[in-house]
């Protein structure tokens, strides 16, 4: 069993070494957050329209120029609305997205709580 | 009675869910950012199409009349079908009319304004389509209606002659 | 042509059956002891004139008979036969009736197969079924007409979109809907039970099959449309978050919980509420979905051609069959609150009641954040996006105590229970923890959760890989199943964390160079094909563990004027490298994309393990009778 987990742990490790860069980490990660509004369905990450394209190249310009995701983020949400995040803002229109769930799990909690209480 | 209570809680809530799925029926699940009218426009520099000059747009906006942003390329269909429309604009002195090449070969394009003609006073390069996302548009064409440096009315797709009439009352 | 007429007449005489089929059962309700057999004969007639339909259809398709609106909207001559075959249900119209198809063939067999229950169960069970099912004649028939006569008759068709002509995603609907129609029987046979006061322990163990069936193809179902994802899409992804893939998905969590329910329900008499509840809101999941993703209501990237009549009549019928179910379960169901059996903390049940918990936690987030937009939209006008990062957030910390759960909660026996072995079920967890904190080391910036995620996957994949060893075969299918689900969280994230990949413009001679990787654009031939052009890239690729050749393919389709890209996969135990070109306009250089994704082989064997669970389960029950 014992050297099972030793085998594992060496085949994972050997692969897996590459640092990624840290520029194009971020470049990704805003890219992948932001919806193409040429193909509505895809991310500007996977798309290849045009839009997307030259969306790509924005999103570099600013990292260059030192604006923070979140600067960015505000920038397009000025020029194009809410919907071209996916990761939904947090302000009023969003509590109940974000807190539903939350209160969902909160309330099955009490359940099962109350479903347990009967302990002899 | 407890059992009574959830029954109708219950009820409503599904009549609730349905009106507002027959209400979003009939809504357009294709997403239009909504018109940044009264916005400020962007700065921004871009070459000119025949002196291939920098120009900034500061030095563009810069008078007391109205400018027309018309955003086209010659890959773009409507773009072909709005154009005679734009040429009907341009003899209006109130109004000048500056185009942005979206995207282009510059050989297509000046093919384009040979054979379509040339409202445009100047006309601006955007090969990389950047300029074009600073004035929060995502495709071609659009128009923009703009005054005293701002957007006065933005135009997603090709222009029709109501919209034209509908710019020609803004100028007067 | 006559096979469209064929086709046509059959619905029609089908619908009627349904109504003769009613009719009868209704009539047998109430005398005799024994099932009227000409409810059994009608059932298998309406089978076949269904089956004839369909059969109507598949050989317009064949013969490219595009006097068929349908045909010709989906088909073209120059498509391959086999794609012209799966054609069939790659469109509206079709895979409506590939539904009817299977509820009506699940009902006759559910028929066929519950010849030990009581009568009356089985006949309530009919009627109800055949409620969905004269639904969906009358949707079929008014909205959504397969045979719809086209005159002048063109000589061409509009073709397929070439992205769909796909091996993966031509059995993908089949199996997906085996899924929702299992539980369409669920559905149907809960109500019945409910009205007879016949949720019980034999109810349980008779249900049970049904729901493990449903569950298997539901798993496959999803299983399929994510390998074709990956394969076809291109982007290297297999699970977007995307409307479409939700609406799989939600069924399936309710599935999951509705199935641990019944093992309690199998043995002990509890939960019976709940079973009811979850029963009932599988088959709306499946309906509600059947609605978001054909009505046009949501913006998604594989929806079908939609149409906003055809919603308000989904979604119409939908109400009308929570109204049903809601109208049973109030007025039916008498929950003997009277004895109110103790669970103690430290048992199976509690197990599942925990199980349940998370199951509908997740349905809710999934739930919320795919119809949330809606609601919004129609009340305030804003229209936002909820995507992948919303779902990550909500779910992925909660994937921790489930993972503890799984791995502690199948150890506890019914009733009451002692935790055996409390010193190697720990030692256990601070080796997994250690061991995942070595390997996430130099990477992530969400150290902290990540390590003490993949260390919870760590512990369950321990745990059930020792359980494994210990000989105890009745509890063979909870092991596989469980022990699959570990393997696909570690499998998901390792490959979200080692994942790395470069994208690149070059033209035909050009290669990119960097420390670890070599890639050289050697050469793009071209070639026509039967209904394409072919443009194949070849690239060689060197890197520390990979020295291969992947050729990528570009194809220019005429019917219907499409570029597609063909991504090139090598697919080894440990990880799949992947290379994409896309062209770039107005430029002679190729965009090209190289991914190396690790475990991804691993990510389809886990769900197929969790899938083998189920059917292990199915055998042991089949085994036992």
């Amino acid at each position: 069993m014992k050297i099972l987990k030793l085998i594992f742990i060496i085949f994972l490790i050997f692969p897996f070494h590459h640092l990624k860069a840290d520029e194009t980490d971020l470049q990704n990660k805003i890219i992948k957050n932001l919806r193409c509004l040429i193909c509505q369905g895809q991310s500007v990450y996977d798309s290849d329209s045009e839009f997307a394209i030259s969306l790509k190249l924005v999103v570099k310009n600013k990292i260059n120029d030192g604006l923070s995701e979140k600067e960015i983020y505000d920038f397009l949400t000025e020029k194009y609305g809410e919907w071209i995040l996916y990761d939904p803002k947090f302000n009023k229109n969003t509590y109940i997205l974000w807190f539903l769930p939350l209160l969902i799990f909160l309330f099955g909690g009490a359940i099962v709580f109350k479903k347990l209480i009967n302990i002899k | 009675m407890k059992n009574k209570t959830i029954t109708i809680i219950v009820i409503f809530f599904f009549i609730f869910v349905f009106l507002i799925f027959y209400k979003g029926l009939n809504n357009s699940n294709i997403y239009k950012p909504s018109n940044n009218e009264n916005k400020i426009i962007p700065k921004f520099s871009a070459y000119s199409f025949f002196e291939n000059k920098l120009i900034n747009s500061e030095n563009i906006f810069n008078q007391k009349k109205f400018y027309l942003l018309n955003i086209w390329a010659s890959w773009c269909v409507p773009c072909r079908d709005e154009h005679p429309l734009i040429m009907s604009l341009k003899g209006n002195d109130k109004l000048e009319i500056i185009g942005l090449n979206y995207k282009d070969n510059n050989k297509n394009a000046k093919k384009f304004i040979n054979d379509y003609g040339n409202p445009y006073s100047i006309i601006l390069l955007d090969k990389d389509g950047i300029r074009a996302i600073e004035w929060g548009a995502y495709g071609v064409p659009e128009t923009f209606l703009i005054f005293e440096n701002q957007i006065i009315k933005k135009y997603i797709g090709p222009l029709n002659s109501k919209l034209i009439l509908e710019i020609e009352s803004f100028i007067k | 042509m006559l096979s469209s007429l064929m086709g046509y007449y059959s619905l029609i005489f089908g619908l009627c059956i349904s109504l003769l089929i009613i009719l009868f059962s209704v009539k047998n309700f109430k005398n005799s002891n024994i099932l009227d057999s000409k409810i059994l004969l009608f059932s298998f007639l309406q089978l076949v004139l269904v089956f004839v339909s369909f059969l109507g259809l598949v050989i317009s398709f064949v013969n490219s008979d595009f006097s068929n609106e349908t045909v010709f909207n989906n088909s073209h001559t120059t498509k391959p036969l086999f794609y012209k075959i799966t054609g069939t249900w790659g469109n509206h119209e079709g895979s409506l009736l590939l539904w009817l198809l299977v509820l009506t063939l699940f009902i006759f067999i559910f028929l066929v197969k519950s010849k030990n229950q009581l009568k009356k169960y089985r006949i309530l069970t009919v009627i109800f079924q055949q409620i969905i099912i004269i639904g969906f004649f009358t949707f079929l028939i008014k909205t959504s007409n397969p045979f719809n006569y086209l005159f002048p008759i063109p000589e061409e068709g509009l073709g397929l979109n070439p992205i769909l002509q796909d091996p993966a995603l031509a059995i993908h609907p089949p199996i997906l809907y085996l899924g929702y129609v299992g539980s369409s029987i669920i559905f149907s046979s809960v109500l019945a039970a409910t009205t007879l006061n016949y949720i019980n322990n034999d109810w349980a163990k008779h249900i049970k099959g049904w729901v493990l069936i449903s569950w298997i193809f539901l798993t496959l179902g999803i299983l399929l449309g994510s390998i074709w994802a990956y394969y076809e899409l291109g982007w290297g992804g297999f699970w977007f978050w995307d409307p479409v893939e939700n609406v799989s998905l939600m069924p399936w969590l309710a599935l999951t919980a509705l199935l641990h329910c019944i093992l309690v329900l199998e043995k002990r008499s509890l939960f019976k509420s709940w079973i009811i509840i979850l029963s009932i809101a599988t088959f709306t999941l499946s309906m509600c979905g059947t609605f978001l993703v054909r009505s046009g209501i949501l913006n998604s990237v594989h929806t079908f051609a939609n149409d906003p009549e055809r919603g308000l009549f989904i979604l119409s019928f939908l109400f009308v069959l929570i109204f049903i179910s809601i109208f049973i379960f109030f007025v039916f169901h008498k929950s003997d609150n009277k004895k109110l059996s103790p669970i103690f903390l430290l048992s199976k049940e509690t197990s599942i009641v925990i199980n349940n918990w998370f199951m509908m936690y997740f349905l809710s987030v999934v739930l919320i954040g795919t119809v949330y937009p809606i609601f919004l939209d129609v009340i305030s006008s804003q229209k936002i996006s909820v995507g992948p990062p919303f779902y990550h957030k909500l779910i992925i910390p909660f994937l921790i105590p489930l993972l503890i759960f799984m791995a502690i909660g199948p150890r506890l026996k019914w009733i009451k229970s002692e935790l055996k072995d409390k010193l190697s079920l720990a030692i256990l967890l601070i080796i997994s923890v250690l061991l995942s904190l070595f390997i996430v080391r130099n990477f992530e910036t969400n150290y902290l959760l990540n390590s003490i995620l993949i260390g919870s996957a760590f512990y369950l994949f321990f745990i059930t890989v020792r359980d494994f060893f210990s000989k105890k075969t009745q509890r063979l299918s909870q092991n596989i199943a469980h022990f699959g689900f570990s393997l696909l969280i570690l499998s998901i994230l390792f490959n979200s964390i080692f994942s790395n990949e470069i994208i690149t413009n070059l033209k035909v001679g050009e290669s990119y160079k960097d420390d670890d990787l070599e890639i050289v654009f050697n050469d793009l031939t071209k070639e026509n094909k039967k209904n394409y052009v072919l443009f194949t890239g070849v690239f060689s690729i060197k890197d520390k563990s990979f020295n291969n050749i992947l050729k990528p393919e570009l194809r220019i389709y005429n019917q219907p004027n499409i570029i597609t890209s063909e991504a090139d996969i090598k697919i080894t135990l440990l990880q799949d490298n992947f290379i994409t070109i896309n062209t770039v306009k107005n430029e002679d250089y190729f965009n090209v994309r190289y991914m190396i994704k690790p475990f991804m082989l691993w990510i389809w064997v886990s769900v197929l393990l969790i899938a083998l669970g189920g059917l292990i389960s199915l055998f042991n029950k089949k085994h036992e009778e």
